[in-house]
């Protein structure tokens, strides 16, 4: 059977200014697993993956050329709704980055950007994050302390729980445990696991023995251009490609 | 040639200790230390003089000073609440002006402008802060009365005649004219603070909020939220200039010393009242009041800072949100 394919970009260029940072990239990521997007640093990865919400519209000077698709949806299309888009793409940063309110509001935010107020919702909906990401037993008795005062790991947890709460269909992490030691990176990736089956989730990640723990379809790429993808265990065990394979075996990067 | 007794030398830029460099770092210690010092006994001398000075007036008065209206140097009796509700209500109205100014400028200028008309426009807020108050005064007393006196305040008595605010005859000078210049005094300290804390506020918050479907605007507002402790900070910075103003407020407010309803009425703060009767203050206990008010003046600054200090410590700390607690 085929799985279904949930984000898929075609010919897609990106270029800062005159810096041609993507190149004619062309990936299919199938729905309810998780990708990895590996590659030597300065390749593109961030770019690519910054591709799929349309967070590059920030940066000035920023052009693209072809197209990216999500869920059927065409995103550089012209009337598109980038705000709509956004609420549907949750999104982890590679420094965790709460907001200087308290746990819950931390989680809540996302919900009442969409008109959630009543409070018996709200807080429905922060404990099943919460719990998602598996953060609730930590933190249960204490949301109304500043998400601050938490540790780098749970931080980064309840970013991911910020990103569950507006129940997206896609959640894009960029190297999401790379700030963190070695324990809390543990619980991100068994975090990562267990919510595939929810989500579709695109994890960019220099580690490639994370990206071989936890991904299902791994994809590599070099100075902007996608040189290989394919199913994690194969990629890492047979790759198609030269250039993978020196990668993967060290022989740079 | 014997070299006997010569001293080896050490190769040019050779790093050596001198003998005395550890004195010397000692010295340095203690020296910076004294003159920290310095500063708390500075301070504590001007309160000592300060207080010295009011002594008379508080055993002639005591709390009645604050709350008396009557300022009589021929039957020598002195109350200060005109000045203090001047200063209050001067103080008052220049923030509610500068507050939005001064923060919708600094939005827009770290959130919105372009590099080029930021880096132009800080210069010249910059610049504003640093005109002497006498310039803003003579502005104020030259420029801005008669504005206020022609087309403001008879527009206002005109529209808004039936509150108590603005009623009264159209001086020009008065308390509006007052807190308009305080107001224009304070926004370049507002506006470039905030401006500063705003960028100094981490992007990836901006982006966290922008990555959940929030509009530039709501991005925006996370940032201000973040800030929110700083601004304070700024907001309470500028209310101590506005506070501790005399110059220009001495040349505009009309000096009055009569308590009224009416922003269109003269009145007088504790700062001008003092500029404006310290030369001629003839009686012992005259000086005597006026010196008291210099102390009230102090003192109100400093529960000020104190104010402010703890809700900073509230804003960034302590902040919770109870009804989270599920
Ligand atoms: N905001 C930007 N402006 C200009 N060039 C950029 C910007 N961000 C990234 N680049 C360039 O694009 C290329 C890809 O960057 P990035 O996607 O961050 O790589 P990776 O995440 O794989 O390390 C790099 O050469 C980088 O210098
Ligand atoms: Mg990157």
């Amino acid at each position: 059977m085929k799985p279904e394919i949930r984000i898929r970009t075609h010919d897609f260029d990106l270029f800062y200014g005159a810096h041609h940072a993507l190149k004619s990239v062309s990936l299919e990521v199938p729905a309810n697993s998780v990708t990895a997007i590996i590659g030597p640093s300065g390749c593109g990865k961030s770019t690519l993956l910054r591709s799929f919400n349309r967070m590059n519209d920030l940066i000035p000077g920023v052009r693209v050329r072809g197209r990216v698709e999500l869920s059927g949806l065409d995103v550089y299309a012209p009337g598109t709704d980038v705000v709509e888009l956004r609420r549907h793409v949750g999104m982890v940063f590679q420094r965790a980055n709460p907001f200087p309110k308290s746990i819950f509001e931390n989680v809540a935010y996302g919900l009442r950007l969409l008109g959630v107020n009543r409070r018996a919702e709200l807080e429905a909906r922060v404990e099943t994050s919460l719990r998602r990401a598996a953060l609730w037993e930590e933190v249960r008795d204490r949301l109304g302390r500043s998400a601050l005062a938490l540790s780098g790991g749970q931080q980064q947890r309840l970013c991911i729980a910020r990103a569950l709460a507006v129940e997206p269909e896609v959640v894009l992490m960029d190297e999401p445990a790379s700030a963190l030691d070695p324990t809390a990176t543990a619980r991100v990736e068994e975090l990562v696991l267990e919510l595939k089956s929810r989500y579709t989730i695109v994890v960019v990640t220099h580690n490639m023995q994370q990206a071989a723990r936890i991904s299902d379809t791994t994809a590599f790429m070099m100075v902007g251009e996608l040189v290989e993808v394919g199913e994690t265990r194969s990629l890492f065990t047979r790759p198609r490609q030269k250039l993978t394979e020196d990668y993967i075996t060290g022989r740079f990067g | 040639m014997s070299g006997a007794l010569t001293v080896p030398a050490l190769p040019a830029g050779a790093p050596r200790r001198r003998p005395g460099a550890r004195w010397a770092d000692e010295a340095y210690r203690r020296g910076l230390g004294a003159l920290a010092l310095l500063v708390f006994v500075v301070v504590a001398l001007i309160v000592y003089e300060i207080a010295r000075g009011a002594g008379p007036s508080i055993r002639a008065f005591g709390w009645h000073f604050l709350v008396g209206t009557e300022w009589d140097p021929v039957a020598d009796r002195y109350g200060a609440l005109p000045y203090v509700f001047g200063t209050a209500v001067s103080s008052g109205l220049a923030m509610l002006l500068a507050l939005p100014l001064g923060l919708g400028t600094a939005i827009y200028l770290a959130e919105l402008a372009p590099h080029r008309v930021d880096q132009a426009v800080s210069f010249v807020v910059e610049l504003l802060a640093s005109i002497p108050s006498i310039v803003y005064g003579i502005w104020g007393l030259f420029v801005l009365a008669p504005l206020l006196r022609t087309l403001v305040e008879p527009w206002l008595i005109q529209h808004f005649g039936f509150l108590p605010l603005f009623q009264g005859f159209p001086f020009g000078i008065g308390m509006l004219n007052a807190g308009i210049v305080l107001a224009i005094m304070v926004v370049p300290t507002i506006a470039s603070l905030s401006r500063e804390i705003l960028l100094a506020t981490p992007p990836s918050l901006r982006e966290a909020a922008l990555a959940l479907g929030a509009t530039r605007a709501e991005a925006i507002a996370v940032a201000v939220d973040a800030a929110r402790p700083g601004i304070l900070g700024a907001v309470i910075l500028a209310l101590g200039r506005a506070v501790g103003e005399t110059m220009a407020v001495t040349m505009v407010i009309g000096n009055s010393n009569r308590i009224s309803a009416s922003l269109l009425a003269p009145g007088s703060t504790m700062a001008s009242v003092i500029a404006n009767e310290f030369t001629e203050a003839t009686g012992a206990l005259y000086l005597s009041a006026l010196v008291e008010i210099a102390l009230v003046l102090f003192a109100l600054t400093l529960v000020m800072n104190a104010f402010a200090r703890l809700l900073v410590l509230w804003a960034t700390g302590g902040r919770s949100d109870a009804a989270g607690a599920a």
